[in-house]
């Protein structure tokens, strides 16, 4: 009734290539972004601490490990480890040098990763397939071990942990434990909003289109002038770019401290369900899949006591995974394209409705 | 100087300073690489015959280990437990079939392996539900395998070699053996192998392809299960043994995908490699190289041969 594009004629190529063509869905933009910024005002702490804040940071990771296993093609493992190297450097270089803001620190955090994540890259233009997949796990296991081994990266702490440094913006504390969650969350939500604006146009233009082609097949991209070395290359570095990034904001804004075991394997395949489940190669894909397979267990959790049922803790934890997992395979069955692809058809029948078709 | 010098001729010296504490460290190697091999090759069975890379072949060697002792301690006697685990294996590789392969049939490669992450997370907390969290010890001598050590005097010193590894090589041995026998000269074996050439050709000659893939997963379990046993004697059972079991993909790729000696040879030379590494050139970074090494040695061979030693050739086509 009120999704219909009728009437809204486009008049310039501009217009009709945008990313937007629809008023309807700009608007609803709008609304969301809107939504976003005032939620704090109305939701509780423990909304904003403990589901917001992580599920904009993992959304973030998706969004990075999209660019490289849904966008180009390339199966990867070791998301949670570059994470890692983003945490890791961040909490490096704003230990170093204090004076300097945290969101310099953050960004610059991504770029530590990205040339870790091109070293990790360069197998990838002779291994292909699941061989590269167990190949980038020798990265998460290096890393993981440099994180453990190397007490210079966690300033030699006797526990082996990092403890995020209190710092301030503007007068106001971001990081630590005097930052309030809603500060927390606008930060990480201004974050996110820019990167994904950022790889929203990157992904539509002519380098997103050359990440699609060498998905599709990558000697026929070569065949048509793609220079395969440059593009995977360029893919490895965005994507560890943003997945550095989300690793930062990880520990700076959400955890306050972090072991080695935050980025251990199961967060990369979590990262990995999320791309997968949410839809390979969709932006907003990212965001569903970080909403359901982060909120899932939450939810998992939670609903034995609004019932009034007690279960032990352990058995929570146990019917957890059981859950997760039928879910997992659950929406596969269903929709192996992913939420991404529901969303699609959804609008599709709102645009046509009252009509089948 | 002295840092290349530590690199390479320290470790030799003492290798061969010490020849009794080499051969101690090749044979855990061996028998290590036996192990992976095992799982690899639960892992190649299925990769041959549905295309699906099994990433729950590690959870189903934990979980069929964890259904035996659970039953065990459940006042089940042995080897009625042990029936009754092969029985709950069958029952899982019917269950797969039912719910994840037909469904799924026909979807890209990465579905099929994020399904079965799906099926890891199901088994992991089945598992647990059914049997608790804690680890377990493997009833080893209730199945009357043998425990303790035969020690060699020898090479000016001391060579142990624990019974249950020794146990665990013979039994791996005559596994491949009878799977071997089994793929060449049995009827369902052929069909096995036709599913693995082509499925299309397969079909239209009349075999059954949901027949197959049960077969298939029921072999792999079997496979899980006698690495499960033999894993659990050598720590103990409990979900922890995942990491062991991501092991197996470094063997896996090293090998090539679709080749079971190429499993074998590829299980030898990381479980090998890896203890060698670890206890010759580990100190000189500060010990702990096991976690990673195994997957260099992998990255490095497949630099040199992108299908793994003995895979089939990728071609290419447009």
């Amino acid at each position: 009734m009120f999704y219909r594009e009728a009437g809204q004629y486009k008049t310039t190529y501009q217009a009709d290539m945008s990313v937007f063509p629809i008023l309807q869905d700009r608007i609803g933009l709008a609304l969301i972004i809107v939504a976003a910024l005032v939620l704090p005002l109305v939701a509780g702490e423990f909304m904003i601490a403990s589901v917001m804040v992580p599920f904009l940071i993992l959304a973030l990771a998706a969004i990075g490990l999209n660019i490289l296993t849904g966008y180009t093609g390339l199966v990867s493992l070791g998301t949670g480890a570059f994470m890692g190297v983003g945490a890791y450097a961040c909490y490096k270089l704003s230990t170093t040098f204090p004076a300097i803001n945290i969101l310099v620190w953050i960004v610059a955090s991504g770029f530590v990763s990205c040339a870790v994540g091109v070293l990790f890259g360069l197998p990838s233009l002779r291994i292909k397939g699941f061989y590269l997949a167990v190949a980038t796990l020798a990265a998460q296991f290096f890393l993981q071990w440099c994180f453990v081994r190397v007490p210079w990266l966690y300033n030699y702490n006797p526990s082996g942990a990092i403890e995020v440094p209190s710092r301030t913006l503007f007068g106001i504390h971001v990081t630590g434990a005097s930052a309030t969650p809603t500060t927390r969350y606008y930060v990480a939500l201004a974050i996110v909003i820019a990167v994904t604006w950022i790889v929203s146009n990157l992904v539509h233009g002519r380098v997103g289109r050359s990440f699609m082609a060498v998905r599709d097949m990558d000697i026929a991209a070569q065949l048509i002038g793609i220079r395969l070395l440059r593009t995977k290359l360029l893919a490895f570095a965005v994507s560890s770019f943003i997945t550095g990034v989300a690793g930062a904001m990880m520990v700076f804004l959400w955890l306050g401290a972090a072991e080695p075991d935050a980025f251990n394997i199961n967060q990369s395949f979590i990262l990995l369900f999320m791309v997968i489940i949410g839809g390979l190669g969709s932006l907003i894909g990212s965001f569903f899949g970080a909403a359901l397979i982060y909120v899932l267990p939450i939810i998992v959790r939670a609903t034995p006591e609004t019932f009034g049922l007690t279960i032990g803790a352990a058995t929570v934890e146990h019917l957890t995974y059981l859950i997760t997992g039928a879910l997992i395979i659950f929406f596969l069955i269903v929709e192996p394209l992913g939420l991404a692809r529901l969303w699609q058809i959804g609008k599709q029948k709102l645009r046509v409705w009252p009509f089948p078709y | 100087m002295s840092f290349v010098y530590s690199i390479f001729v320290d470790p030799f010296v003492q290798m061969i300073g010490a020849p009794d504490l080499l051969v101690q460290t090749l044979w855990e190697g061996l028998v290590g690489g036996v192990l992976y091999a095992l799982i690899a090759l639960g892992f190649v069975l299925i990769f041959k015959a549905s295309g699906v890379f099994n990433f729950a072949q590690g959870i189903m060697m934990v979980f069929a280990a964890l259904t035996l002792v659970g039953l065990h301690e459940k006042g089940v006697p042995a080897f009625l437990a042990l029936a009754l685990t092969i029985l709950v294996m069958f029952a899982l590789a019917l269950a797969v079939e039912r719910v994840i392969l037909r469904p799924l049939v026909n979807q890209p490669d990465i579905i099929l392996f994020m399904a079965t992450f799906g099926l890891t997370y199901v088994l992991i907390g089945l598992g647990e539900l059914v049997f608790g969290g804690n680890p377990k010890n493997m009833i080893t001598s209730e199945l009357l395998l043998p425990s303790g050590s035969l020690d060699f005097k020898t090479l000016g010193g001391l060579v142990s070699l624990q019974k249950i590894d020794i146990a665990a090589a013979i039994i791996a041995s005559l596994m491949v053996a009878v799977l071997a026998l089994f793929f060449q000269k049995t009827r369902i074996g052929r069909a096995l192998r036709a599913v693995a050439d082509d499925h299309q050709a397969a079909l239209s000659v009349g075999i059954s392809l949901d027949q197959i893939w049960v077969i298939v997963w029921f072999t792999a379990g079997l496979v899980a299960l006698a690495t499960g046993i033999m894993w659990g004697a050598r720590s103990n059972v409990s979900f922890a043994l995942e990491i062991i079991a991501l092991k197996a993909l470094p063997v896996l790729i090293l090998g090539g995908l679709t080749s079971v000696p190429g499993a074998i040879v590829g299980g030898l030379i990381i479980g090998i490699g890896e203890k060698l590494g670890e206890f010759y050139w580990g100190p000189l970074v500060g010990g702990g190289i096991e976690s990673w090494l195994a997957y260099f040695i992998a990255l490095a061979v497949l630099l040199f041969r992108p299908q793994g030693l003995f895979g089939e050739k990728i071609i290419e086509r447009i």
